[in-house]
């Protein structure tokens, strides 16, 4: 009987009413008295030297409040990469100042280099386009490979364009070459992790206010972290000191990780506010979103692997040229190392491998993490090559690498990329998959679609992934440069309801239903009477938000640290109640009771009488009912997966259909299993969507060829199919109170290799077995060319 | 300045617009209607959908001054009159059908103009009238599920999880 309430119970989400009704408060739904309106001024080369802006024009159009250039934050500070990469000779990694507004240079298409402000958004978009820039075009730099080989430069004052070059492992690197190159067997794959536009549907926007009575400024912004992006502009960028900005990310429709960073719109709008003394107002267009977001992926990526003639590995050996972009952006430059290169081992007992990574300056839009960020990039990888390794050696996919999985006896396992996994069992994933998928009718189904002149074909693949982002100690060692933990208070009022603040960030995750269950069954309480609060940094102690799949992993585990801390000072308010020691006191289903007495009051006396202490020791406890507590979590957790495609690929058209797609997931202890089959749902659109339909393309000059929903192929609702999920093979967390691993980035990172793998798969089946890799996008025109090469 | 007036959720509005603003801005900048969503710009992604003279429109895609004198539903008009969700409201609810809500109101008044004049769509047909409305959270599986419990269809004969 499945439970109505409480962890592992599927209620309603409370969130929706507002978002059904039309009453959600996004950022640009906020209208403030006095507001005035930003449109930036764009560049539309992708390098080039500024020589002069001529701002006059625009100043004196009707309503136009004032016009900002570069010039007007050169004394600020610059947008900070959040981590420290070495390269592997010891070298820090290239660090490019990466201004409000561009000054001296514009570094790729949408580049802003002044901002107008003026009474309505279309007064300064009039405006905007009176500035008159006179920009000297050079050649761009696009392709990574001729970045690497010289020429023009993106930042002319670094000297090269290469930010560094990693090695990982790099004690493994002697050991990990001589298993190659004497290995019986060796695969090579090189492919492409294509770009992609993360494209929440709600585009960034930002609003600054400045109150100068008081000194204060708020943000409304739409912010995965609203303290993370506090401290980026108070601490780095404009130098407000923290407890005079206040940063709020009302409702925010979706980010994925383009929401994760500050971004200079953000500073602009508050200095602007300042200088007015009036709201400042900005929403991206869509266009903007396309242009300046931090875009996604874009590795070139060259994997080896070592293994026995019975398919046993030996060494894995990648090398990848990963695009930072233009300037980097927070997280660019752990995504493609410390997100990346240590998950390399995946799911198997490798004994030894070497990862390099050279990212790359280019004149385009930054690119961060978005979506499993760096994971989805090594299990593309890996599973690609091990498929190839399974044709190559001619034994069934599924064999090889349940040959190699590593055991569930065997955890904790050291794995060779670096972590330590703490829990898994692969094999049960494999099993489970296996009987969803319905793998031994496949057969069948494939000559029912040969009947009908189409080729089906079908592709499994495993993952493995970091989650629970992250210990700080580790990621300290690593190169961070900011902890992260998270935070929560649990304030029970003097009623016995309860406000729960927390620093996760809820864009569509569902936290608003999803913590109250938690609370409520430690609490024995109704999770109706438990609200949580989230997204303003005047209300919530602390927070790192939410990404890397982190907020129940790592901000969960403070709520239930804050609780506990509820129940243990409540105890000793009851034991005093109820003129009982604290150590006789128990607590079940919400009553505090004394073993083998009829005693035993209520959570919500007790509540009462914290807020109103008479009778009440006041000398040993202090009134009121509020803990909070900050959870550094002690490791990364390991969610793991086993997803299988079945594609029908028409050869007339080149075009592939998805007819089914199982996705097998380990997410540990599951609190709502409705909101995380909708995870990995939303997860495996954005997997599919990268396999078969995204790919943001700039041309030789650095032009964005897919800057709106005509150029770039977003998923619909026609190119999906419905999916199998299933997450009851559940390997409990061993580190966190919760035992849960993170949902929210799995679909993404374990389904573009089951799709391209199922592709090669139906082009095998027609014959077409020269054909080993086709890079993502698997377009009708790819598949058409492979097919007829 | 264009002075015009339309009936909005049943209610007389009029207002004052420049000859280029467009119905979705009317609605959320003069209105305050903000429940309408404005989630691209080349009338791709169907977050502004609404209803004029009961038929569905892409509000970025008409002018204000096209709607003088029309009769417009948004989002904010679908819930029942004592408050409650409406049967298309609902399904999304029961169903999961959406996450960060801001292609919602877009499915919402998109689903409605499909039931309208397809009371029982299958799987097929609500995938076909939904393509004008991108979702980046869902999937569209659970919509699709929603849409299909909203039609008074068996979802789990159709659209096992």
């Amino acid at each position: 009987m499945p439970k109505d309430s409480g962890i592992g119970a599927s209620p309603k989400r409370r969130e929706d009413i507002r978002f059904l009704t039309g009453l959600g408060q996004y950022t640009d739904d906020i209208s403030l008295t006095g507001e005035t309106h930003a449109v930036f001024a764009r560049s539309q080369v992708a390098n080039g030297i500024i020589k002069s802006i001529d701002t006059s024009a625009a100043e004196n159009m009707p309503g136009v409040l004032a016009v900002f250039t570069g010039d007007d934050f050169v004394d600020v500070g610059g947008n900070p990469a959040g981590w420290l990469i070495n390269s592997r000779d010891g070298e820090p990694m290239k660090e490019p100042k990466r201004p409000v507004l561009a000054h001296g240079k514009v570094r790729h298409v949408g580049d802003a280099y002044a901002a107008v402000i003026a009474e309505t958004a279309e007064q300064a978009r009039d405006a905007a386009e009176a500035i008159e820039a006179d920009i000297d075009e050079q050649p761009a730099v696009v392709d990574m490979k001729s970045a690497l080989a010289g020429g023009a430069l993106v930042h002319d004052e670094i000297g090269t364009n290469q930010c560094f070059d990693w090695g990982w492992i790099e004690d493994n690197r002697a050991a990990t070459d001589a298993a190659i190159k004497s290995a019986p067997h060796v695969t090579t794959l090189e492919l492409v992790n294509n770009r992609l536009v993360p494209n929440a549907m709600e585009p960034r926007a930002s609003t600054g206010v400045f109150d100068p009575g008081t000194g204060d400024y708020t943000l409304y912004t739409t912010s995965q972290n609203p303290h993370l992006t506090r401290l980026l502009i108070c601490a780095f960028v404009l130098g407000i000191p923290e407890n005079k900005l206040r940063v709020v990310a009302p409702d925010v429709g979706g980010g994925f990780g383009s929401k994760i960073y500050h971004y200079g719109e953000e500073a602009l709008v508050l200095s602007a506010a300042k200088k007015l003394g009036r709201p400042v107002r900005w929403t991206a267009s869509r266009s903007e979103s396309f242009l300046t977001d931090a875009h996604g992926r874009d590795h070139v990526t060259k994997i080896e692997i070592a293994c026995e003639k019975d398919g046993t590995f030996l060494a894995f050996r990648t090398e990848t040229m990963a695009n930072v972009g233009a300037y980097l952006s927070n997280f660019s430059t752990a995504t493609p190392t410390f997100l990346h290169g240590t998950l390399m081992a995946g799911n198997y007992t490798v004994p030894t491998l070497y990862v390099n990574v050279k990212a790359v300056f280019t004149n385009t839009a930054p690119v961060d993490a978005y979506r499993g960020a760096g994971r989805p990039e090594a299990t593309y990888s890996l599973e690609r090559a091990i498929d190839k390794c399974a044709q190559e050696l001619g034994m069934d996919p599924l064999a090889l690498r349940r040959k190699n999985f590593i055991k569930p006896d065997q955890f904790p396992y050291a794995a060779a990329a670096g972590l330590e996994y703490d829990t898994g069992n692969y094999h049960a994933l494999v099993d489970k998959l296996e009987e969803l998928a319905d793998l031994s009718g496949f057969e069948a189904r494939r000559a029912a679609t040969k009947a009908t002149g189409k080729l089906r074909g079908i592709g499994v693949n495993t993952y493995i992934e970091a989650c629970g982002i992250a210990p700080s100690n580790l990621v300290g060692v690593l190169g961070s440069r900011v902890g992260l933990y998270d935070a929560a208070t649990v304030r029970v009022n003097a009623t016995g309801n309860i406000s729960v603040m927390v620093g996760a960030h809820s864009h569509g995750q569902g936290h608003e239903t999803a913590f109250p269950q938690v609370v409520a069954d430690m609490l024995g309480i109704d999770e109706g009477s438990i609200d949580i609060v989230h997204g303003d940094t005047s209300k919530i102690p602390f927070g790192m938000g939410t990404y890397g799949s982190r907020s129940l992993a790592v901000c969960g585990s403070a709520v239930v640290r804050a609780t506990e801390k509820i129940i243990n000072k409540a105890k000793k308010i009851a034991a005093h109640m109820m003129e009982a020691s604290e150590q006789d006191v128990e607590f079940s289903e919400g009553q505090f009771s004394i073993a083998g007495t009829d005693k035993s009051v209520g959570f919500g006396d007790v509540a009462l009488k914290a807020y109103i202490p008479h009778n009440f020791p006041i000398e040993d406890i202090e009134p009121g009912l509020e803990e909070t507590a900050f959870y550094d979590p002690a490791n990364f957790t390991y969610p793991a997966g086993a997803y299988a495609c079945e594609v029908e690929v028409d050869p007339d058209t080149g075009k592939v259909t998805i007819d089914r797609f199982t996705a097998v997931d380990d997410f540990g202890n599951v609190i709502n299993p409705m909101i995380v089959t909708g995870q990995v749902h939303g997860g495996l659109a954005q997997g599919i969507g990268q396999a078969l339909l995204e790919n943001c393309t700039y041309d030789e000059n650095g032009q964005i060829l897919s800057a709106s929903f005509m150029d770039y192929a977003m998923p619909r609702a026609s190119d999906l199919p419905l999916y199998t999920v299933d997450h009851s093979c559940q390997t409990p967390c061993t580190h966190n109170p919760l035992g849960v691993k993170g949902c929210g980035e799995a679909g993404a990172i374990g389904s573009p290799p089951a799709v391209v793998n199922a592709v090669i798969n139906a082009l095998h089946s027609g014959g077409h077995t020269d054909v080993t890799h086709i890079d993502m996008p698997v377009s009708p025109a790819r598949v058409w060319a492979a097919m007829n090469s | 300045m264009t002075k015009l007036s339309m009936t909005v959720n049943g209610k007389p509005v009029s207002g004052n617009v420049e000859g280029r603003t467009l119905l979705v801005d009317f609605l959320r900048q003069d209105l305050h209607l903000t429940g309408t969503h404005v989630g691209c710009d080349t009338s791709q992604c169907g977050a502004c959908t609404v209803h004029v003279n009961g038929v569905a429109v892409k509000s970025c895609t008409m002018l204000a001054a096209e709607a003088d004198g029309a009769d417009v539903a948004t989002i904010e008009g679908q819930a029942n009159a004592d408050g409650s969700l409406n049967v298309i409201q609902q399904a999304f609810q029961d169903h999961h059908g959406l996450q960060c809500g801001f292609c919602t109101p877009g499915m919402v008044m998109a689903t409605a103009d499909l039931l309208k004049n397809n009371p029982t769509p299958n799987e097929a047909d609500v995938r076909h009238h939904l393509d004008g409305n991108i979702c980046r959270c869902t999937g569209y599986h659970n919509i699709v599920k929603a849409v299909l419990a909203a039609s008074g269809q068996d979802v789990d004969a159709v659209a096992a999880e």
